[in-house]
């Protein structure tokens, strides 16, 4: 697929992924105000294009939306009343299907709140997702604690809370349960991919039957919050299973890195040194061993805030300028860069040897700093022989070099039908 | 001749992708895929080219059973309807997309923050087919795990499009100023705030999807019953329904733009747009043996008897499909045996029906397969492109309809000779656009934009309620 040779490609240890955060106008809550960004245009179909295609150029593995079932708030569980950013997006499934046949290579993670939708409609539109986009679907799922969010569903309710209670035992037994919640939700959805085994649809005419019957599979899920029948109503999806990430936090309650080793092929971390995410991944690895997915792939992903200039005084002036506007300094969960390609470039490599197999970028003024990324930072990587030249893979799973997973029902009736095999030669 | 005639109704045309159901012929050399994107893309882009009003896809939230076992005799399978719709946005530019959505497994603020994304992101092309489902047997698929009592699924119903559209109102349009030398993006902190309190649903906060292109999303209904037309007169912009025969969408139109006025509306605030299927062929002869060969491969045997327990409520597996009918009767009571199907609750007086096909059976020697053929699935245009628009233009003219959602029995082809051939006549008799004149699905069905409430006067009510 590739018309460079194998031997320009990176080799697998050395390899980094790479993938762009979306959202809004960027990262920075001024962002809108900088003379490339496009605030009006924020809800259109032609902006989002514009983002993933600028992203596929730069070979990029994937982007990922943000979204929210409520109005974006500088509060962790309130709305903030605040008129001077960006608020109102759109439902980010949707306009990863927008821009799915306007491209060809990238991958594509809407972000789908667990904690008020359903599994079995999530798990259709990520199938669908996958169909659309032929093999590049994903979804990173998220759990909301907003108590406004809540209250738009009416159907639980949520305590008000600020960041600094997060240790709170009321707090850390709300954090458990929305986490292991989503666990439940994410094995929900795995199984419902898996409901239709490939090749389920036969078309058999002789026999008048258009599906093998036996190739569908009730997935009888029961969780605490909530269970589900199955099978699907939407056949596998072409890459079997999409590639489900998360972004985790250290917690006292283990909690977030707890998903992550039991439910996720993607993990998106935020550590802001080498240091930090050596212990991270030990973390992150440990809950993966407890899990007994040791041998799984697993990839993590360190996410960084990006603000990127040929010339590092500019890019911190950037910051400060911003920073002025919005009227106080952008704080963030994840390391905030500023500084050159190259600068990065190293930062990325040094975090990489700690263990992170890739990085999610988080463009803080999409309009500058994602073709910062495209046209500085993916140069500069190539030149060092630790990114892609061409897309090597036509689906997500390929370019993270992850395989097609078997069909967890296929794979016990096999079992089955080689233990009936052996029970008859051995009788 | 002296009179002056009536102008010409123009005909409104949408186009439903088939699948999972009794129409479809998958068996068909020519049949594709009825999962793969490509085949959806062929399908939109030939009804855009034919200047469709819109595209449209049911829904179906649980694989349909029969006697226990998962039902495998026709399509199953298919995609997420609002996930294909906004793709669909992608390779269409003018082409409506109508989604059906249930009102039983969904909550008011998912559904209308979705249908508001695809309005934006199709500029104004998203259309909402309110559908009513309420049985245990699909509710084992969501959280609330339960079902709905029958008779309240109207009442849900008609509460969930009145909280959408509160949801869909909360903006007024004028909210995003994203002025960057004065910093101000919101002219309002209280951008698409909402509270409503009701017998389902008790709900507050702030919508978080500004106006979308039409304001609201085109609003479909589907229902038959009494309920169901009294839910559509009162709020709906179109009905899809099941009566595409002269005499019987006669009787339909009649009652249900009757009962517009009641709720203050006017005879064109309401679109009745049947389901119909077609056969075309060199000549009308021709047509006729194509539509029996159809119809032939739609019910095979084993089809046939499946189809006649949706009546009988009885395993009638022992039976020859060949043969005459059951002499015995309908079980009766509550129906054990499909589940997950219209059908069953279309037949609503099982002896009855049971009656009136051994009769029908024995008068003309049909046996039980040539009795389904004959009278399930209705074609409703067949002949040579001539004689189906010819007579399209009637029914629409004498008021049966105002126009048809068409099903082809082949995916995703089976469109592409109606566009080549049967488009070009209705434009030749006037009564079809040749060119979309507006943008947004709600020109292309000549509907207002529901009327946008002013910025200030939405402050004042505000005020006055908080
Ligand atoms: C033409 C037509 C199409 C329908 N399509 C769907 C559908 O796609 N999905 C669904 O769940 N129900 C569908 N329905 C069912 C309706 O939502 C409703 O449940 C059914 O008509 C029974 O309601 P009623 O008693 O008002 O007729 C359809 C009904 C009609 C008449």
């Amino acid at each position: 697929m590739s018309s460079v040779p194998s031997s320009a490609l990176p080799s697998s240890s050395s390899a980094l992924h790479l993938a762009v955060a979306l959202d809004g106008a960027g990262w920075h809550p001024a962002a809108w105000r900088e003379p490339v960004a496009r605030p009006r245009d924020l809800l259109t179909a032609g902006y989002w294009t514009d983002l993933v295609t600028e992203a596929e150029r730069g070979l990029l593995d994937f982007v990922t939306i943000e979204d929210a079932l409520g109005l974006q708030s500088t509060h962790f569980t309130e709305p903030d009343g605040r008129t001077d950013q960006v608020r109102g997006r759109l439902d980010a499934v949707l306009i990863a299907a927008r821009v799915a046949p306007l491209t060809s290579h990238i991958g594509l993670l809407p972000t789908v709140v667990a904690t008020h939708t359903e599994p079995f409609h999530i798990s259709k539109a990520i199938a669908t997702l996958d169909y659309v986009s032929t093999g590049r679907g994903g979804v990173r799922i998220q759990v909301s604690a907003r108590r406004n969010e809540a209250a738009h569903f009416g159907r639980r309710t949520v305590p008000s809370f600020r960041i600094e209670d997060l240790e709170s035992p009321a707090v850390q037994e709300l954090t458990v349960d929305l986490f292991d919640e989503a666990a439940d939700y994410v094995e929900a959805v795995r199984r419902l991919w898996d409901s239709w085994e490939d090749g389920a649809e036969i078309r058999d005419v002789a026999t008048g039957r258009f599906v093998d019957r036996e190739k569908l599979h009730y997935i009888d899920f029961e969780g605490a919050h909530f269970s589900v029948k199955g099978p699907s109503i939407t056949p596998r999806p072409p890459q079997g299973q999409p590639p489900v990430g998360a972004l985790a936090h250290e917690s006292v309650t283990g909690a977030p890195f707890r998903l992550l080793g039991r439910s996720a092929d993607l993990g998106f971390v935020t550590p802001h040194d080498a240091g930090q995410a050596r212990a991270i991944v030990a973390s992150v690895r440990a809950e993966q061993d407890a899990a007994g997915r040791a041998g799984e792939p697993l990839h993590l992903f360190g996410d960084l805030v990006v603000f990127l200039d040929d010339d590092p005084a500019e890019a911190a002036a950037r910051k400060e300028r911003l920073d002025t506007l919005a009227g106080y300094p952008y704080t963030s969960d994840a390391r905030i860069f500023t500084g050159t390609p190259s600068q990065l470039a190293d930062l990325l490599q040094e975090l990489g040897e700690a263990g992170l197999t890739g990085f999610r970028l988080r463009p803080a003024v999409a309009g500058h700093d994602l073709p910062a990324i495209t046209r500085g930072l993916v140069p500069e990587l190539q030149r060092r022989g630790v990114f892609r030249h061409a897309y090597e893979a036509d689906t997500l799973r390929g370019l993270l070099g992850l395989a097609r997973p078997a069909n967890r029902y296929a794979a016990a009736a096999a079992v089955a039908a080689d233990a009936a095999a052996d029970a008859v030669t051995t009788a | 001749m002296s009179e002056p005639r009536k102008p010409l109704k123009q005909i409104h045309l949408a186009a439903h992708f088939p699948g999972v159901n009794n129409t479809t012929v998958w068996s068909d050399p020519q049949a594709g895929s009825h999962i793969e994107f490509s085949s959806f893309a062929h399908f939109a882009r030939t009804a855009e080219r034919a200047k469709f009003d819109f595209l449209f896809l049911a829904e179906g939230l649980r694989l349909r059973e029969q006697g226990g076992k998962i039902y495998d005799l026709d399509v199953v399978g298919r995609p997420d309807t609002f996930t294909i719709l906004s793709a669909l946005a992608a390779v269409t530019e003018r082409l409506g997309l109508t989604g059906t959505i249930n009102s039983t497994f969904n909550e008011p603020y998912e559904v209308a923050r979705q249908f508001a994304s695809l309005d934006h992101l199709s500029d104004g092309r998203a259309a909402w087919n309110v559908v009513t489902s309420w049985d245990a047997f699909t509710g084992e698929n969501f959280r609330r795990g339960g079902f709905l009592p029958q008779d309240e699924r109207y009442s849900r119903a008609k509460e969930f499009l009145a909280t959408a559209n509160e949801l869909f109102d909360s903006w007024h349009g004028d909210e995003i100023v994203a002025d960057p030398a004065t910093g101000t993006f919101l002219s309002d902190a209280k951008a698409g705030a909402f509270v409503h309190q009701g017998q389902h649903f008790d709900i507050e906060g702030q919508f978080n999807v500004p106006v979308s292109p039409q304001g609201r999303p085109v609003i479909f209904q589907a229902g038959d019953s009494e309920e169901g037309r009294e839910f559509a007169a009162a709020g709906a912009d179109a009905i899809f329904s099941r009566y595409a025969t002269l005499k019987e969408g006669q009787a339909f139109y009649a009652d249900v733009k009757g009962r517009l006025a009641r709720h203050g509306r006017t005879h064109d605030q309401l679109l009745i747009l049947p389901a119909a299927t077609f056969v075309l062929g060199d000549t009308d002869a021709d047509a006729a043996e194509l539509a029996r060969e159809v119809r032939r491969q739609q019910v095979s045997g084993a089809t046939a008897l499946k189809h006649l327990e949706f009546v009988w409520n009885r395993d009638l597996s022992a039976y020859d499909p060949d043969g005459p009918l059951p002499d015995i009767d309908p079980d009766l009571g509550e129906h054990t045996l499909a589940r997950g199907r219209a059908q069953v609750r279309m037949y609503r007086d099982p002896l009855a029906t049971a009656r009136e096909w051994r009769e029908l059976a024995a008068a003309n020697k049909w046996s039980i397969r040539d009795l389904v053929i004959e009278t399930g699935n209705r074609q409703a245009f067949v002949g040579s492109a001539e004689t189906v628009a010819r007579t399209i233009d009637e029914f629409v003219q004498a008021d049966a309809s105002d126009g048809f959602i068409l099903v082809p029995h082949i995916t995703p082809g089976g469109l592409d000779a109606f566009a080549d051939t049967v488009v070009p006549l209705l434009q030749e008799r006037g009564v079809f656009r040749t060119e979309y004149e507006g943008t947004t699905l709600r020109d292309h069905l000549g509907l207002d934009r529901p009327a946008a409430r002013s910025g200030s006067a939405a402050h004042g009510e505000r005020a006055v309620a908080s």
